[in-house]
């Protein structure tokens, strides 16, 4: 007789059967709870709280504007709890919302790691949907990933407020019915850009472009040669580089002998800091070709990158969706509460995501229930005022804002270490509108 | 030697596999894992790992650019969604079939060597693979964007039997809608037949040639064997299996980004196995469900959340408690997963399954067995 190292009985075999024959029993209830209860995904019901989904970059090239975001996130929970000084919530015309929380419930948040890529962006956000049952998603700071999670958000049928996304196809070919974007685009950036780059440095000039190699770049791309060309500028090449290549002297090097006398650089956060760093270490800068002083152009600025690029970006012209030195009521009203919580002053991509929180939320109110279809037709044409840029408009054909794009120029001077971009000039929104056609794509359905 | 085990203890490991596989959303409840998109991600990494482990576990051939396989498997399943049916069983097929013929294509080259020059050669092979995905070959892979479903795409046996629908299609099987649970269960199956080819392989004669290669590959030789027909058959085994996984990923999320091809991937691969146990028949499969875990669970823990989980100290312990946990939580998660990986290695060179099996031993203390066979065979099996 060997021992028995597991002693197995009738009596024991009869009670794992019935243990686990009552587990079978149990587990199809478990996968479809609340699926009679609730015509739509993660209806609140009756709970006493709503959670909203903040998946930014926390690591990964673009994790300085993570960080940002998830400041600016927290800040606007707090003021939709009625905590706080209440930030926009004072300034911001029309407006629903009671700073009791959203329909009176109150909103608590759960954040995620987008790593800038797409795969792990969209696992992140399906946890948020799938696990903590979040209404919204909202976040990224790349486009990639937030055509990736809107695709996504559309399937689920959650609503997408796209962070801090410039690429022209988020709103364009990619475009969906679950997504949002308050943020401006590539083409509004070069319809803004252009007319400085004209009048500063001439109908005469030779454009050498570096871009990033993915939506946003290609779009930026195309949309800043097509307003430099339309009025002369040559472009000698365009040349792709991958995102978070950190050392770009291999590309910078051949541009000293193209020929080219400006410099256009589509990279975005560290990207542009190395690169543009790069470029002024390698002296572009203090060359004369053609006769003309050498020029750099950084098509999308933020403070957070000028931050980072040091005296590289003195001098140097760019847009940006929105600046802390706005003497708007609303910035103002933002700038203060953000400043007093975080004491510093918030980048753009804090803004955006934090208007973007606030016009959700503000949506719910008007349409009067979380219902996505309901809360889409409230966002969709929706004009509003007081948030900065002036007056905006949610445009219905493919949900993008428009409003006032900001032409700025590295600080020569700065009176801070905050005080880095100076406004060149406030392009009027009419200058940047376009017809939603010519980018194609389509909305999809309101019920999915 | 071994000797490989009777068919009925064979069945009863698969029995026992079969209903913990499909019990996940019941015994991971608990730990905060049971959720679709998660639980997919065990099932399918589960087979990324397995698929590995045939190659490393039993060969001992370390390869360092399986992602890439993984990759094609999803570039091909998406095309098949794209172009042909939303159906997945043509998407897994071909996304196997095209990763194992791309696995004898580098197989081929690679296996001429081995030991670190194999590892390398596999690396550049993946790495290059990336990089054409990434940049060279956008209108096939879309480059960083990713490769997504439209519209306008042909779905040329989709359009012949229904109207396409106002908006984008869902995968499905015979139309079960591929997302969520339905989605975790056809995984699950798909884990469950490849656990157990994987077990067969590691019992068959061609098994044991395999371990044979890990333990003298020159001795084989000298004995009459070709290892090279051997080597690259496990490789394309493997290679496919990682294809499977690459087109169940896109089955369940219709979406394929060159990042599955980094060498970042790769390595992940490797940790997987390390960490469960290499050459063990569960261990890379534990091994795959420790660090997705960590990576989707542990990233999305803050400050909050870990004040409401020391909410029941006293406030200036919670506080201090709370700063040390939050570095290794949120976006320090892979500190966590390096500590780990750091004690396993050091004090558990068997991975999970060494841990497990000591502690078995130390709770039921076995005497020595009849017939004097060893209780400690630290790589066959589990």
């Amino acid at each position: 007789m060997t021992k028995r190292i597991i002693p197995v009985t009738r009596r024991g075999v009869l009670k794992g059967g019935s243990a686990l024959a009552g587990a079978a029993a149990l587990a199809p209830t478990i996968f479809v709870r609340g699926a009679w209860a609730e015509d739509f995904r993660n209806n609140p019901g009756s709970a006493g709280s709503v959670k909203l989904g903040f998946n930014v970059p926390q690591t990964g090239p673009y994790a300085d504007e993570g960080a940002d975001e998830l400041r600016a996130y927290l800040l606007a929970v707090k003021h939709l709890n009625g905590e706080g000084d209440g930030g926009m919530l004072n300034t911001m015309t029309p407006k629903s919302l009671k700073g009791n929380g959203i329909l009176g419930k109150k909103v608590e948040y759960v954040t995620g790691d987008t790593q800038t890529k797409s795969d792990a962006a969209r696992a992140s956000a399906k946890r948020m949907i799938e696990k903590d049952g979040v209404l919204m998603v909202t976040g990224g700071s790349s486009s990639g990933v937030a055509i990736a999670v809107q695709g996504l958000c559309q399937e689920m049928g959650i609503i997408f407020m796209a962070g801090l996304t410039h690429s022209n196809d988020t709103t364009g070919k990619d475009k969906r019915r679950y997504g949002f974007r308050h943020f401006f685009n590539a083409y509004m950036s070069g319809a803004a850009l252009g007319p400085v780059l004209e009048k500063e440095y001439g109908k005469e000039r030779r454009a050498y472009h570096l871009t990033a190699d993915y939506t946003w770049g290609w779009t930026q791309e195309e949309s800043m040669r097509k307003f430099t060309e339309g009025f002369g500028w040559e472009t000698v090449a365009a040349v792709k580089t991958p995102v978070g290549a950190g050392d770009f002297s291999q590309y910078i090097t051949p541009v000293l002998n193209s020929g080219a006398d400006v410099l256009v650089l589509n990279h975005y956060g560290k990207d542009m800091i190395n690169s543009l760093t790069q470029a002024v270490q390698f002296g572009l800068r203090d060359k004369q070709v053609n006769g003309k002083q050498f020029e750099i152009v950084v098509p999308l600025f933020s403070r957070l990158m000028a931050q980072g690029a040091g005296d590289a970006i003195k001098g140097i012209l760019g847009s940006t969706n929105w600046n802390w030195s706005l003497q708007d009521e609303g910035s103002k009203a933002f700038v203060k509460s953000f400043g007093q919580e975080y004491g510093a002053p918030p980048s753009m991509a804090a803004h955006t995501c934090y208007v973007q929180t606030l016009l959700y939320a503000n949506a719910c109110e008007m349409a009067g229930t979380f219902y996505p279809p309901e809360v889409i037709k409230a966002l969709e044409g929706f004009k509003f005022d007081g948030m900065g840029n002036g007056p905006t408009e949610y445009r219905a054909a493919d949900h993008q804002c428009f409003k006032d794009v900001l032409v700025v120029r590295g600080n020569e001077n700065p009176s801070s270490q905050f005080d880095l971009l100076k406004v060149v000039q406030q392009t009027p929104r009419s200058q940047v509108e376009y017809d939603p056609a010519i980018f194609g794509g389509e909305l999809g359905p309101y019920k999915v | 030697m071994s000797v490989s085990p009777s068919p009925k203890k064979e069945l009863a490991t698969i029995a026992i596999f079969t209903v913990a596989v499909l019990a996940m959303p019941i015994w991971l409840a608990p730990i905060g894992a049971a959720y679709p998109d998660l639980l997919q991600k065990f099932a399918i990494f589960g087979i990324f790992a397995i698929g590995f482990n045939i190659l490393f576990g039993l060969t001992g051939y370390l390869s360092f650019g399986h992602a890439a396989f993984l990759g094609v498997g999803s570039y091909t399943a998406v095309w098949s969604f794209k172009l042909l049916t939303m159906n997945v069983l043509p998407a897994v097929i071909f996304g196997t079939v095209l990763a194992g013929l791309f696995a004898v294509l580098i197989g081929y080259v690679s296996l001429r060597r081995s030991g670190i020059y194999f590892s390398i050669l596999t690396l550049a092979f993946a790495q290059m693979s990336y990089n054409l995905a990434y940049s060279v070959l956008t209108p096939i892979t879309n480059g960083e964007t990713g490769l997504q479903l439209t519209q306008q795409d042909p779905r040329i046996i989709d359009s012949m039997f229904v109207e396409a629908g106002a908006g984008l299609p869902s995968t499905t099987l015979f139309g079960l809608k591929m997302s969520g649970y339905p989605g975790f269960y056809f995984c699950a199956v798909v884990l469950i037949i490849g656990f157990w080819i994987s077990l067969k392989i590691f019992n068959s004669p061609f098994g044991m040639k395999l371990k044979a290669i890990k333990s003298n590959q020159t001795r084989m030789g000298y004995t009459g064997f070709n290892t090279r027909p051997y080597l690259l058959v496990a490789f394309v085994i493997s290679g496919m299996y990682a294809g499977l996984a690459g087109s169940l990923m896109a089955a369940t999320d219709p979406l394929a980004g060159a990042e599955r091809m980094q060498w970042t991937a790769s390595g992940e691969v490797v940790l997987m196995t390390i960490l469960g146990g290499v050459g063990t028949l569960i261990g890379p499969l534990l091994g795959a469900g420790v660090i997705k875990y960590f990576e989707n669970i542990f990233s999305s823990y803050n400050e909050n959340v870990l004040h409401q989980i020391f909410a029941a100290l006293p406030d200036p312990l919670e506080d201090a408690v709370v700063a040390v946990t939050s570095l290794f939580v949120g976006e320090g998660w892979h500190l966590t997963l390096g500590t780990l990986f750091m004690v396993i290695v050091i004090f558990l060179p068997g991975g999970i399954v060494e841990g497990a099996r000591r502690l078995k031993s130390l709770v039921l203390r076995p005497t020595v067995r009849k017939y004097g066979f060893k209780t400690d065979q630290p790589t066959t099996r589990s």
